[in-house]
């Protein structure tokens, strides 16, 4: 289950070196969608949060790991909404004006 | 965790790197954001047949909550006016970050169940083995070396470092972006909760610390609840002193380090994908914000200490002067008889939504042979690139959009700035008064063009609260109204002509 400690530095290491990279080369244009979509990214907590209210025991435990899921739902859906509302912009009708921009 | 759930929770991740890296590109951007979800999906489905998750009454709470939960995102983020969608950000943004740090809870609450067992069954044996009493055998125990019961024994040291590291992050991005959001959206207006603000932030944020090293020692609930109430008071404290000019790099920083903190959760829940995907997030977001700081030519430490525009400027020291003012009419015949005119929105367009009415006008000038362009300072707005998504809105094209660099030494050769709704981009202070709060910021500098014209709803200062010298100077003519209303009546002065 659990990762060991070492392999995790390189994942974390590795990962970061990864958004670093992802986000280096943004136009301005971009950037609250961006934001906005690396907002949903994050939105994967759903997963865990899943997890725990799938192995809770006692109602404590329930109750803390139904707030999980449900805010964390709440992030995954809420941010997909707003990112593809954003990027609705870039519709296809403007990829002759994109050239300019390249 | 079986084959399947790993190789989805893989595939995930590489969606989710792919479709950010998509999202970085206008061809790509609309292609990136659903690569990412359907990364999402493929996680989200395979989770219920997740080993760990088990129980009728589970499975039922975990629909319910998804379904509730997601339905009214669904329905609030279809729901709001692009201009609204900074403050949607910081609340989902803030959601997550609730999430990370409930899931630290209920890890916590685990542990904190299953720590008496560990230690009672050993001096239980012992007891019965050697013929001790059992707070005889339980001393003999940790005599051994045995460690007393606490949240480091019964989750292991580095789980539980990460843990509390995540939960800490967590809730202070919880109820920061809370009040990020509260703040946008026109919900809370106070720069201050209780006097000396930085003073007792600094308290606050010492004692979230120290109740989050208790934790690691402890086997008591009270101290666990203790430390989560301090992180959610530091998260509250820590956003109210900064001002509204400062808010989307803030909002930038809880994102990020909600990111941080669901990559710190992962490692609690042996998670990879949730390890990967926040920890791009939380490199990602970082970057962003200190490109936002930079641009405003600030450090992080300045926006998030200074609690700039907290502060209601005196106005003794006011401009002199008055502003003098034309009618939309005029403006039109101005901008019609100019050869270069370049515009420069703000906020303010945005909130009258006068993007598409501004559009349509600069397309009667362009037939009529006047040159234009638009300018766009890097924090115009209340997030980066914010008046860029509203002008492609509008359908304006790219290469009419240039950004503060390339085009400042341009004002000198133009003809008319129409300045629509920005204030302090445009606001001379930053340059000439070093008392001044936002002294240090580049400014777009509109003060050079021949004629300035500042549309403008009302006489008041700007989001930062300072004065603008610019609305006074010989140059300038406002025109005061609505941003939509003023813009169709010149366009209906253009089209007169």
């Amino acid at each position: 289950m659990a990762i060991e400690g070492f392999v995790a530095l390189y994942i974390f290491m590795l990962a970061a070196f990864t958004g670093f990279e992802v986000i280096s080369r943004v136009p301005v244009i971009l950037h609250t969608p961006l934001m906005s979509g690396s907002n949903f990214v994050h939105g994967i907590v759903v997963v865990g949060a899943m997890v725990v209210l799938g192995h809770a025991e006692t109602a404590a435990e329930q109750v803390v790991g139904f707030i999980a899921v449900v805010l964390a739902a709440g992030n995954a859906v809420g941010g997909y909404v707003v990112t593809e509302r954003m990027l609705e912009m870039f519709k296809s009708k403007d990829e002759k004006k994109k050239g300019a921009q390249e | 965790m079986n084959f399947i759930v790993q190789t989805s929770y893989l595939l995930a991740a590489v969606l989710f790197i792919l479709g950010l890296k998509a999202m970085s590109s206008p061809k790509t951007a609309r292609r990136g954001i659903v690569w990412a979800g359907v990364g999402m999906v493929l996680a989200t489905l395979v989770t219920f047949v997740h080993p760990a998750v088990h129980g009728v009454t589970n499975y039922t709470l975990i629909i319910i909550a998804i379904a509730v939960s997601g339905v009214l995102a669904w329905w609030s983020g279809r729901r709001v006016a692009m201009t609204g969608m900074p403050q949607m950000v910081a609340l989902y943004n803030g959601m997550g970050g609730g999430a990370a740090a409930a899931i630290a809870a209920v890890e916590m609450l685990r542990a904190l169940r299953t720590l008496p067992e560990d230690l009672q069954t050993q001096a239980q044996a012992l007891a019965e083995s050697a013929g001790l009493s059992l707070a005889a055998a339980e001393a003999a125990l940790l005599a051994e070396g045995a460690e007393p019961a606490s949240i480091a024994t019964a989750l292991g040291g580095d789980v539980a470092i990460l843990g509390i590291l995540g939960a800490l992050i967590g809730t202070v991005a919880f109820s920061g972006s809370l009040v990020a959001w509260a703040k946008l959206d026109g919900r809370m207006q106070r720069n201050r909760l209780v006097p000396g603000q930085q003073f007792v932030n600094v308290a606050v944020f010492a004692l979230a610390v120290l109740f989050g090293v208790m934790t690691y020692f402890t086997d008591s609930l009270a101290v666990v609840v203790a430390f989560f109430a301090f992180g959610l008071l530091f998260g509250v404290f820590m956003a109210v002193p900064i001002g509204g000019a400062d808010m989307p790099v803030v909002i930038s920083l809880f994102n990020a380090l909600t990111g941080l903190a669901v990559g710190f959760e992962g490692y609690v829940l042996g998670n990879p994908a949730m390890i990967i995907a926040g920890t791009v997030v939380g490199a990602a977001g970082t970057l962003l914000t200190q490109l936002m700081a930079k641009a405003m030519n600030r450090s992080l430490a300045n926006v998030l200490f200074s609690g700039f525009g907290a502060a209601p400027q005196s106005s003794a020291e006011g401009p002199e002067g008055e502003m003098k003012d034309v009618s939309p009419e005029d403006a039109g015949y101005m901008l019609a008889y100019a050869e270069r005119v370049v515009i420069v929105p703000g906020y303010g367009m945005a909130v009258a939504q006068a993007q598409h009415k501004i559009w349509e006008l600069v397309e009667l000038l362009q037939d009529k042979g006047v040159e234009v362009k638009f300018a766009i300072h890097p924090v115009a707005g209340r997030m980066p690139g914010h008046m860029n998504v509203l002008l492609a809105e509008a359908g304006v094209p790219y290469d009419m959009i240039f950004d503060m660099e390339d085009i400042n030494e341009e004002f000198a050769t133009t003809d008319v700035a129409v300045v629509i709704g920005a204030n302090d981009v445009v606001n001379p202070a930053a340059e000439e008064e070093p008392d001044s709060p936002i002294y240090g910021m580049p400014i777009l500098k509109v003060k050079d063009a021949e004629n300035v014209l500042v549309i403008k709803r009302g006489r008041g200062a700007g989001f930062s609260g300072v004065e603008n010298k610019l609305f006074f100077a010989d140059n300038t003519r406002m025109v005061f109204g609505d941003g939509q209303k003023v813009a169709a009546g010149m366009v209906q002065a253009v089209k007169n002509l």
